[in-house]
């Protein structure tokens, strides 16, 4: 176990090196010097100068590269070029949207995969089960930004049951602040909540028909039973898998989602970032969404490590 | 002869349509798109305009055709990419199986899948700027791992079989076996994984001109007509509900379409189910 969790961990940090070094590379390669392309064409030669100095850039490349570095993992990301404010403080103040709005949308998604997956699996081959097959088909084909543009005509503009977007924040307390997350939250879990009721399903079936379910029947459980104390467990194993992988994949989708709603979200801070080519806070902000799926799946994978003990010796 | 699954027929038919209709745009379109006509803008559908018009006065079928070329070839070129260099790497390390190349290739693939693809996508357009070339190379990169580890693990299975011994036998080297022997026997994996990467290819250049970094105007793409269309909704939702159902019937077609050419092509699959 200790040797898999080295492995995994010399892995994890190997691929946020090479993260960074590619985050880094990117921001470098931008035609021109970066103070100068922020800054604009009319920039007086003195302004660029002078934020030439601020960010940094008279040092070498790898005295650059080593700064911002040391600068992430001590917390500091240095100071957004646009906002004038420190880009952690901006991305702890922006993750006050995403975090629960990927959240809800996860606890959405596996609310109403984990049941319809059951129901299909358990109705195999009946009228239930195709319909759920269809209906999850097609919820994996709709791109959830223009699911989303659908609910706000839905919801906001006839029924007017939600707003259309913005965030009260939530010093306007719990309710408001989860109601102006409902439809995002639901766009985003829409195509999750199809590709995890599918898993679910072939799961499930996959499980039902091994010879332990059929001993345990043999010993006279009933299937409900048998299907409760033995398949289910076994079955949930992929399903907590891709559960894990979604939670990232929620937290990066989360950003074109937070443009339909206006959500003030760190989707949001890096579009806007980019159009105001504030670099800093492209560089740090993309480097943390990279830092938590990595983490994320990493996590997953100890997690199974020690669940099930046979993932260990594949590794 | 087995009988063709109808999913395979039905998503089959669907893409043909959306295909189709884009190539016919290179001919024909019912309008000129270029065109501006204001005296007709926001004509509601009818027998004249079919889906009726924009706040330009362009005619949304004629837009829907022409934005279909975009997305589809952004898609195609993207999995084209995939194919081009994940394939080769895979054959690769099947090759050398546990081997070094072989670590230092898989291991490279599994970084890449660690990645939030989303999310690097957007630097890449965003820092070579936006247009539907970047997008292509944004989208094709995520593709290469995937068909790197199909093909990989296709060609594992065939190197066990007796007749790659006995072309081992007759003198073959490895990269001959694997281009002679090898590869045509895991085309069929690399059809149905190319028709999945496409219809994810779509979504994905969907997304990305939705937010201003795919297919710059005036080139219209259906992500990029969402996107002007979002404006619109509240008065004229047509203009957002049209495009979206282009992608949604294209990506739906694929998907069918790759799922029942797994079940044909794959008898293990279609013994299972029977």
């Amino acid at each position: 176990m200790l040797r898999y969790l080295i492995t995994r961990a010399l892995s994890l940090g190997l691929s946020l090196v090479v993260a960074s070094l590619v985050i880094f590379a990117m921001i470098e390669v931008i035609p021109g010097d970066p103070a100068s392309f922020m800054l604009g064409l009319n920039a007086q030669p003195e302004t660029v100068a002078a934020l030439r100095d601020e960010l940094g850039l008279n040092g070498s490349l790898v005295t650059r590269y080593l700064n911002w570095i040391g600068g992430l993992i001590s917390g500091d990301f240095g100071i957004s070029y646009t906002y004038r404010v420190p880009v952690a403080e901006l991305v702890l103040e922006r993750l006050q949207v995403s975090l629960p709005l990927a959240l809800f949308a996860l606890v959405l998604s596996t609310l109403i995969a984990i049941p319809v997956g059951m129901i299909a699996a358990s109705r195999r081959g009946t009228g239930s089960d195709y319909t759920i097959m269809g209906v999850t088909q097609l919820g994996i084909a709709v791109p959830n930004f223009w699911f989303a543009m659908l609910l706000v005509l839905v919801f906001a503009v006839q029924l007017r049951w939600f707003s259309a977007g913005g965030f009260p924040g939530w010093d306007q307390g719990f309710g408001p602040g989860m109601k102006a997350l409902t439809l995002p939250a639901i766009a985003l879990a829409l195509p999750q909540a199809s590709i995890l009721a599918r898993v679910m399903r072939s799961s499930l079936l996959d499980v039902l028909h091994q010879d332990y379910m059929r001993t345990a029947r043999a010993k006279g459980l009933s299937v409900a039973q048998a299907t409760r104390r033995h398949a289910l467990r076994n079955a949930f194993i992929p399903v907590l898998t891709i559960i894990g992988l979604q939670f990232s994949f929620l937290l990066a989708g989360a950003i074109i989602i937070e443009n339909v709603f206006f959500l003030p979200g760190l989707g949001r801070l890096i579009f806007q970032a980019i159009t105001q080519r504030d670099l800093v806070v492209v560089e740090s902000v993309v480097m943390l969404l990279v830092f938590a799926v990595i983490l994320v799946t990493f996590l997953v994978d100890v997690a199974y490590a020690v669940v099930d003990p046979r993932l260990r010796r594949r590794a | 002869m087995t009988r063709l699954p109808a999913q395979l027929l039905i998503g089959a038919a669907l893409s043909a349509v959306l295909l189709a209709a884009a190539l016919i745009s290179y001919l024909w379109t019912p309008y000129d798109v270029t065109a501006l006509n204001i005296a007709a803008k926001l004509k509601p559908p009818s027998a004249e305009y079919l889906l009726g018009t924009d706040h330009f006065g362009r005619d949304l079928l004629s837009m829907l055709m022409e934005g279909g070329r975009i997305s589809i070839a952004v898609a195609v070129l993207a999995v084209g990419i995939g194919m081009g260099a994940g394939v080769p790497l895979g054959l690769m390390a099947a090759a050398n199986r546990g081997g070094w190349l072989d670590e230092v290739i898989m291991r490279g693939n599994d970084l890449i899948f660690a990645f939030p693809s989303l999310v690097i996508a957007i630097l890449i357009t965003a820092t070579f700027g936006p247009s539907a070339t970047n997008a292509i190379i944004a989208i094709g990169i995520f593709n290469i791992p995937v068909f790197a580890r199909v093909a990989r693990g296709g060609a594992l299975t065939i190197w066990t079989r007796e007749f790659i011994m006995a072309a081992r036998v007759a003198g073959k080297g490895k990269a001959r076996i694997s281009i002679e022997h090898i590869l045509p026997n895991i085309a069929n994996l690399l059809i149905v994984q190319g028709t999945i990467q496409f219809s994810l290819g779509i979504l994905a250049e969907a997304g990305l001109s939705y937010v201003g970094l795919g297919a710059q105007p005036p080139t219209a793409s259906w992500g990029r007509m969402l996107a002007d269309a979002q404006t619109m909704i509240y008065t004229t939702p047509r203009l957002a509900i049209a495009p979206g159902l282009a992608i949604v019937a294209m990506v739906l077609g694929l998907n069918l379409m790759g799922d029942g050419l797994r079940d044909l092509l794959d008898p293990r699959i279609r013994r299972a189910r029977e």
